[in-house]
């Protein structure tokens, strides 16, 4: 009875497998362009440039992103800010930025490596294109709009989820924030792709929310 | 026979093509459905409700697909094996009944319409001669390609039909044998003569008693007496249609796609084709001779066209069944190895139906002529 009994066992767990699934159990398909899946909140997808709430660039230029990355993926220029009508708060902006997504190993290297917190990651990760072109994303579609809307290539689209660019990363490195001395040895949260403070992870402090007030950085 | 009966014959042979194709689309969608979800997957959902024309969306497909001819293969023969594979699948149909006979008054006369498109009195060595051919299809596509992993599956079909050609029709003589216990004057080679023998219940007429009225309930089916038979001749209906477990032609892991590996477009869908037309004959010839056929309860009660349309139902139920049971052994087992499916062949199914083959015709002689020493 060994081989029939094998088999029966065998066949049960199909069987059983089966009556699961039509009863809607243990079923692990997303229909994905319809539905999306919910993303780790540290995924890294595509980056952003992000910009100040006043409107004012983040990126200075100062390429320490294209040094950091290990993939050379990333270009800088720099440029000095025009006087009278200044495009970053530092000394220079960020003129030409290009990162070729087609060697991005999206590390997030470039991300720690900002010392203004200019570049970030999203949970975007649609990104195949009809032509290698189109994978080097320039300013025009890193750069973050006014409102701190994320680029989206293809707005028109009826799978695009705009709404799901807002879900930008907000992890930031654990030390002093931009250099700030109140800062120092705490694990910041920062508003990123201008869409507010974000709360914290689980496991995170949530004292550290509170203890960071705007205008207390002012004055320091 | 007349012009009448000539028109009847030629509807039935569309009439069996068309629902040969239908059946064909229906059993494909329906086979993906369900191994999707013995895997917890949902399978094809795009194309029509439930993906239902899945299958129509893939046939188109492979109509517009190239056909690529090897440089290397021997081309007259290469051609023919598709053919080859198609036309016998079709052809085994033939000889099933898949519903009760209704008669229908046309050219002044009334005829009786058996839902088959030809009663042969050799239905079953019919049925044998077709299936042996339908394995030249296999050996031929393989041999002819010219390229090396359809010559591995070619010769993987050469012993494999050998093997389990011989169990199965073992077991169609014991039940044969068996068959002429009700009535040795029959036809008992003729599938709609099987059928009609199975009609009715274990029930004795005139008989009492508590074991009579239980007996009433169990349908005449030969599968009960003859259950043994059954088993042998399910496994090797697997192994004739080269299905899991015992689809080592194709054999994708190790030999690629096997025979049909070097075909492309239409040719490769006449392999397709013919596959699942002979998965559903398969189905279909177990239930006409083991599980009563178109038979089932209340048909004489209902009589004329309705009984047709209710045995109908019957006759695609159980081979619903059937189908299914094919779909889950697909799911379920893995492939047996060479050696394995040689040794089940040869050391188990043939003794198993040569043995049965002998004590049930020993029985059945002795309730026919009566004890050797009386």
């Amino acid at each position: 009875m060994g081989v029939i009994g094998d088999l029966a066992k065998g066949m049960a767990v199909t069987w059983g497998q089966m009556v699961q699934t039509i009863f809607g159990k243990g079923l692990v398909t997303t229909q994905y362009p319809k539905e999306m899946r919910e993303k780790p909140q540290r995924f890294h997808g595509r980056h952003v440039l992000n910009r100040y709430p006043d409107g004012m660039e983040k990126c200075i230029g100062c390429e320490l992103c294209a040094g950091a990355c290990p993939a050379r993926c990333i270009y800088v220029r720099g440029k000095e800010n025009p006087p009278d009508e200044p495009v970053s708060p530092g000394e220079r902006f960020g003129f030409v930025y290009e990162i070729n997504m087609l060697r991005c190993i999206f590390c997030a290297l470039c991300v720690e490596a900002c010392p203004t917190e200019a570049i970030t990651m999203t949970q975007l990760f649609e990104m195949s294109t009809g032509n290698r072109g189109d994978a080097i994303y320039t300013k025009d579609e890193l750069l973050v709009g006014v409102d701190g809307t994320p680029n989206h290539m293809f707005p028109d689209d009826p799978l695009a989820d705009i709404g799901e660019l807002a879900k930008a990363d907000g992890w930031m490195r654990a030390t002093a924030s931009q250099g700030r001395v109140a800062y120092e040895g705490i694990p910041g949260w920062t508003p990123s792709a201008g869409v507010g403070l974000r709360p914290p992870e689980p496991g995170q402090d949530r004292s550290i929310e509170t203890d960071r007030d705007p205008a207390q950085d002012e004055e320091e | 026979m007349d012009t009448v009966d000539i028109v009847i014959v030629l509807a039935k042979a569309v009439a069996a093509f068309a629902l040969l194709m239908v059946v064909t689309v229906l059993l494909v969608w329906a086979e993906r459905k369900i191994v999707a979800d013995m895997q917890n997957r949902l399978g094809p959902m795009r194309a029509g409700p439930f993906g239902i024309l899945q299958t129509v969306a893939d046939g188109l497909k492979l109509f517009f697909k190239e056909q690529i001819t090897p440089a290397k293969s021997d081309v007259a023969i290469y051609l023919l094996a598709p053919l080859l594979a198609v036309v016998p699948a079709f052809l085994m149909f033939l000889v099933v009944p898949i519903g009760r006979p209704f008669n229908v008054t046309l050219g002044g006369q009334i005829r009786e319409i058996s839902l088959q498109a030809m009663d042969l009195n050799i239905g079953l060595l019919y049925i044998l001669a077709i299936s042996s051919v339908a394995v030249y299809a296999v050996v031929l596509a393989g041999w002819s390609s010219g390229s090396k992993y359809p010559l591995l599956g070619g010769v993987r079909a050469t012993a494999q039909a050998i093997s389990y050609e011989a169990a199965m029709g073992l077991a169609l003589v014991a039940l044969v044998v068996y068959a002429s216990i009700s009535d040795a004057t029959a036809d008992t080679l003729s599938v709609a003569r099987i059928v009609e023998l199975q009609q009715g219940t274990y029930a004795t007429a005139g008989g009492s008693g508590i074991l009579n009225t239980l007996a009433g309930f169990v349908p005449r089916w030969n599968i009960i007496p003859q259950f043994v038979a059954f088993g042998v001749f399910a496994v090797a209906a697997v192994a004739e249609t080269n299905r899991a477990p015992f689809d080592l032609v194709e054999a994708e892991q190790e030999i690629v796609g096997g025979f049909h590996t070097e075909y492309s477009g239409m040719r490769f869908a006449m392999f397709f084709l013919a596959e699942y037309i002979n998965m559903f004959t398969m189905s279909a010839i177990a239930v006409s001779l083991f599980l009563g056929g178109w038979s089932g309860p209340f048909l004489d009660s209902i009589g004329g066209f309705g009984a047709t349309i209710l045995s109908l139902v019957y006759f695609f139920a159980k081979v619903f069944v059937l189908l299914f049971m094919f779909i889950w052994l697909r799911a379920s087992l893995p492939r047996l190895r060479y050696d394995q499916l040689m040794q089940l062949g040869w050391k188990r199914l043939i003794p198993t139906a040569l043995v049965w083959l002998v004590a049930s015709t020993l029985v059945v002689a002795w309730r026919q002529f009566g004890a050797p020493w009386a």
